[in-house]
């Protein structure tokens, strides 16, 4: 039994070019096992296509690949038993319940036992609460139930690694809350969780790395912390007397103090004691009616790599 | 395949071809003259169990091939196009074994179809028509049971007639998304291919076109069974088998998913 490899999917250089146009232009990923993996980037940056490559779906120009140690394309049929995936949003026969859905998927693996097949498929169900719906015809599911029934799908059985694109797209409050708990407890259970999102609240909830991806090309890669320490801290003023608070910040060494609007903005360092600023503002009967430290976000991080606007890049 | 409504539809549709000309004739007060009108039609009034035959003369040009073609442009155009084709690919199901397992489905109910047919034909031609024992079209006399199996056998050879239109079907359905246009693509070609047939100036290339044997069954008929036909029907029908089996085979192992 050979030891199982420090990542769970790992590419170099991987390449995926349309005529002229790189879709993907060499990207290196490298998934920690384990870790809840956060795959950000705007429409157009390539994130999909690397997925469907990543599962074998499309052919790499060049590069490789390895999902859970085993080389893609060659190694394909042994490797995707164990990982679970959407993508894409869900896709199902709508003429079947969904129950029964599931069911023509898992007997089409050639890997999965059949004497298990239903208590599976029960137990995968009853994971995303659509128990009750499981004998209804796909055709009269909502996108939430089909987001779901996706999901079950993608724990038929027990995975090594799940490759989630957009979980909860289309789901109520109520039902992303329960999608994220779930991917919580699975990765509590130890398997590698690879999550596409644009939403950069869950990414910062769920994840624990992140790489984030634009026109082609990973521009930032590592843990969370790792990727949050490149922002910077700001404290955000706003006072009466502008001229004189900017000699008071000066004289405590900040510089650097931008405008915007009546709010006076200036980068800090991380463990600022806001308190003491404040008291000297004060103690020189400046009036401050707002004073607060603004940590840095991977928002702000997102958008400063893959510049600002909602164009497509390419 | 047969848990859809829609297959079950077309199977009933095959069925009403023989109990509809049958009906037909039973109410038409004309008799028509031995050797009037299509082939064997004249043979029904006196022997019910020639209703299979007719109907099967009349369904293969059009309405036989319309129903399997919406089968073949289905396999894999359809997996796309309702996107359940990547999860087939990721569960993990193999491309060349989706492709043949695709394949076998149609050949299914194609023999469904064909035996459908023949059946429904020999239960309304008996209720409608007297049977009793059949005159071949070689003027000998069969009994009931062997009449059976030759009805079955012509049931079985049809669908070896329409095995070469499968696999253009398959490998129509690797090119597409949409499952209509692929079966639309094989009905074309399927009618395409009977015009050619008829035209004298391309006698050379008939004996190549893959409907020139269908309506060859009627050897079948004859005693002895003429096998000659049978031969270089089901020789066509493998060469056509190989030849669109690997051009799906290429498209379709590698060609990226995109649906």
């Amino acid at each position: 039994m050979s030891e199982k490899g420090q990542w769970a999917i790992e590419t170099n250089g991987l390449i995926k070019a349309f005529g002229d146009q790189k879709a993907v232009a060499g990207i290196s990923l490298a998934v920690p096992r384990g870790s809840v993996f956060g795959f950000l980037g705007p429409n157009g940056s390539g994130k999909t296509t690397t997925i469907r490559m990543l599962l074998g779906l499309a052919e790499a120009t060049s590069g490789e690949i390895k999902l859970l140690d085993h080389a893609i394309p060659k190694e394909l049929q042994i490797a995707l038993p164990k990982v679970g995936a959407l993508v894409e949003g869900p896709a199902f026969y709508p003429y079947m319940s969904g129950r029964n859905n599931l069911i023509r998927i898992d007997s089409a693996d050639r890997f999965s036992d059949p004497s298990t097949r239903k208590a599976r498929v029960d137990a995968a169900l009853e994971r995303v609460g659509l128990s009750n719906a499981a004998k209804k015809k796909v055709h009269a599911y909502s996108l939430g139930m089909k987001q779901r029934l996706g999901l079950a799908n993608a724990l038929l059985k027990p995975r090594e690694l799940l490759i989630l694109d957009e979980p909860t797209n289309g789901l109520d409050p109520q039902g992303t809350r329960e999608v994220r708990n779930l991917i919580r407890s699975l990765a509590a259970e130890g398997i590698t969780i690879f999550l596409s999102s644009h939403l950069l609240t869950e990414i910062e909830q769920l994840c624990d790395h992140v790489a984030v991806m634009s026109a082609g090309k990973i521009l930032a890669q590592g843990s969370l912390a790792e990727l949050r320490s490149h922002g910077q801290t700001r404290l955000i003023l706003k006072v009466d007397k502008i001229d004189e608070a900017v000699d008071i910040l000066k004289s405590e060494g900040i510089g650097k103090i931008k405008f915007s609007g009546k709010n006076m903005i200036a980068p800090v360092v991380e463990d600022l004691d806001v308190s003491k600023i404040n008291e000297v503002l004060v103690k020189k009967k400046i009036k401050v009616s707002e004073i607060r430290l603004e940590h840095p976000s991977l928002e702000e991080y997102f958008v400063d790599l893959t510049g600002e606007g909602f164009e497509v890049v390419r | 395949m047969f848990t859809r409504r829609r297959t079950w539809a077309m199977l009933f549709a095959i069925a009403m071809i023989p109990i509809l000309l049958a009906i037909a004739v039973y109410l038409s007060s004309d008799r028509l003259a031995p050797g009037e009108g299509p082939p064997f039609l004249d043979r029904v009034t006196q022997n019910g169990l020639f209703t299979g035959f007719t109907a099967m003369l009349l369904a293969i040009p059009l309405f036989l091939p319309l129903t399997i073609s919406v089968v073949a442009g289905d396999t894999i155009a359809g997996e796309a196009g309702l996107g359940t084709l990547r999860y087939l690919l990721i569960a993990p199901v193999n491309r060349a074994r989706l492709l043949i397992v695709k394949y076998l489905g149609t050949l299914v109910f194609t023999l469904a179809g064909t035996f459908t047919l023949m059946t429904a034909g020999a239960i309304i031609g008996a209720i409608l028509f007297p049977v009793g024992p059949v005159t071949l079209l070689s003027g000998d006399v069969i009994q009931i049971p062997e009449a059976l199996g030759r009805m079955a056998l012509v049931a079985l050879y049809t669908t070896v007639s329409m095995m070469g239109m499968l696999a253009l079907g398959l490998f129509i359905s690797t090119l597409t998304t949409i499952p209509v246009g692929a079966m639309t693509g094989v009905l074309i070609a399927s009618g395409v291919s009977q015009i050619l047939d008829n035209l004298p100036q391309l006698s050379w290339l008939h004996e190549w076109l893959f409907t020139h044997y269908w309506l060859d069954f009627a050897d079948i008929l004859r005693q002895p069974m003429e096998l000659s036909s049978l031969g270089s029907n089901l020789l066509l029908q493998l060469g056509y088998v190989a030849v669109f089996g690997s051009l799906a085979y290429g498209r379709f192992t590698t060609k990226d998913i995109l649906s």
